[in-house]
């Protein structure tokens, strides 16, 4: 393997397709080129910096100092999913059950690659562990995020028909195993599309990645495979934990549906 | 489910002259939460209380405080058994509430009734002249007054010794008010024990033997 190393000259030139944007949306006048500036250099500030961040940690190559990493990056993992939903559960519920849930699911998933597949020495080399752990909470993230914001809204929706239910005396396991099984299920939809597009329709990131970094294209086949085994499963499995964990905040001990433990996102004024 | 309810019948029929004495009685000791309260009330079998009220006076706070559906303090008794020592799903299926608007959770109608209910609804339906087609129809296909007697039904297919009925005839017409009191009365009859939250009080006389005021989220003397 021989990748060919990118010059700061090379971005530059790459930039002027941002640029060409930037001028279709001042021509068009359609308002996106500040937003498009912002996200572009956004973009760039922090992709140089976890470069610079991560050089380090492996530099430094301390589990301690992986295991920070990893977990900054389920914090920030946890946020998205929580302040996705219109829904907000009392007491900070969306933090609590978002970050366990992407936790729960990224450490599962990539300590079980970790251990099985890829077989580091250690198994928690920083070169294998914090990239894996990154791709691992994007599709987690995605997961999570999708399953809290539709179980939230659909208990907010269907409060009538949860309540007949316990009213006439289903447990609320019972009353929400629609609603679940539906969260659940929208949330695996974008990995069950990832998986049958892949190759298809889209070249997948990892696999266009290494065969760029100069991999053989059948080598970067199967790392893409193994990939995308654990992007679906580690999804599911936050969906899943998202489901349940917010669940058990919506109930209490008699059994009740507690709605009043949700409040609507306060929406800033509409453009 | 009916055999919960032919101890409290069994018992009441031992002792028809002293309904007062007898275990199976609903009784309702300080029952409060944040919103509404204090609550004191005893119900004897085949008692109905009527209450009216106006609205956001607390009436169906009160109903789903029985049913421990809202967070509340406090005491209920049925036949001696305090609700805390019941789970709460065999406790809401003892003392049932029946909401104003009632949920529904599948697509057609018939899928809410399962095994014997599946039966009673065949029979009942038509006595609160509801056509037994209706129960294989998408729940939004039916008006409000007949998807407010199906959901009737429902809650009379458990057979429970206690009713708790949130305005069980508020969208119906004449005809069908009276279908529904019959049939409630026939329930009195044999023993069930009902507290009805209604906005009539022509019907509050016609079926309660006895009528509170909500106001304030206080119950008082109508």
């Amino acid at each position: 393997m021989n990748p060919i190393l990118l010059t700061p000259f090379d971005l530059a030139i790459a930039s002027v397709l941002i640029v060409l944007d930037g001028v279709l949306s001042l021509t068009l006048r359609l308002g996106l080129h500040t937003q498009l500036a912002w996200a572009a250099a956004r973009m760039v500030v922090q992709l140089v910096l976890i470069g610079f961040i991560l050089r380090l940690v492996l530099a430094i190559s301390s589990p301690l100092a992986t295991l920070a990493v990893v977990l900054v990056m389920v914090a920030i993992a946890g946020r998205e999913v929580a302040v996705r939903p219109e829904q907000r559960l009392g007491r900070f519920g969306n933090y609590a059950v978002g970050a366990s849930a992407v936790a729960i699911a990224t450490f599962l998933t990539a300590v079980l690659a970790l251990t099985t597949a890829i077989r580091p020495q250690p198994w928690y080399d920083a070169r294998y562990a914090i990239p894996l752990a990154g791709i691992v909470l994007g599709n987690v993230l995605n997961g999570g995020s999708l399953a809290l914001d539709s179980l939230l809204g659909s208990v907010v929706r269907e409060r009538a028909a949860i309540e007949a239910q316990l009213a006439l005396g289903a447990s609320f396991g019972h009353a929400m195993r629609g609603l679940i099984g539906t969260s659940v299920r929208r949330a695996l939809l974008p990995a069950i599309n990832q998986m049958s597009a892949a190759g298809v329709v889209t070249l997948p990131g990892i696999m266009t990645g290494q065969i760029l970094a100069g991999m053989d294209p059948l080598e970067a086949a199967k790392y893409q495979i193994l990939l995308l085994f654990l992007l679906s499963g580690g999804s599911g499995l936050a969906a899943v934990a998202v489901v349940y964990l917010a669940a058990m905040r919506l109930t209490d001990d008699r059994q009740r549906l507690r709605i009043d433990r949700l409040t609507a996102k306060a929406r800033g004024p509409r453009p | 489910m009916t055999g919960n309810t032919s101890p409290a019948v069994r018992e009441r029929s031992a002792r028809p002259s002293a309904p007062g004495e007898g275990a199976a009685q609903l009784r309702i000791i300080n029952l409060r939460s944040r919103l509404a309260g204090p609550f004191d009330l005893t119900l004897h079998p085949g008692e109905c209380l009527a209450i009216t009220g106006p609205s956001g006076a607390g009436k169906s706070l009160f109903l789903r405080m029985v049913a421990d559906l809202d967070p509340n303090e406090g005491e209920v008794f049925l036949d001696n058994i305090e609700r805390r020592t019941l789970p709460a799903p065999a406790w809401r299926r003892k003392v049932v509430y029946s909401a104003a608007e009632p949920g529904w959770w599948h697509e057609r109608i018939a899928d809410h009734f399962t095994g014997e209910a599946t039966n009673f609804v065949q029979t009942t339906a038509p006595r609160l002249a509801l056509a037994p087609t209706l129960l294989n129809e998408p729940v939004v296909q039916l008006s409000t007054g007949e998807r407010q007697r199906m959901a009737l039904i429902r809650t009379l297919a458990l057979h429970s010794p206690v009713l708790l009925l949130d305005e069980p005839t508020g969208p119906l017409d004449e005809h069908s008010t009276v279908l529904v009191e019959d049939l409630l009365r026939e329930r009195l009859a044999a023993g069930i024990m009902i507290i009805m939250v209604t906005h009539s009080a022509a019907q509050a006389a016609r079926l309660g033997h006895r009528h509170l005021r909500m106001e304030n989220r206080h119950l008082i003397p109508a």
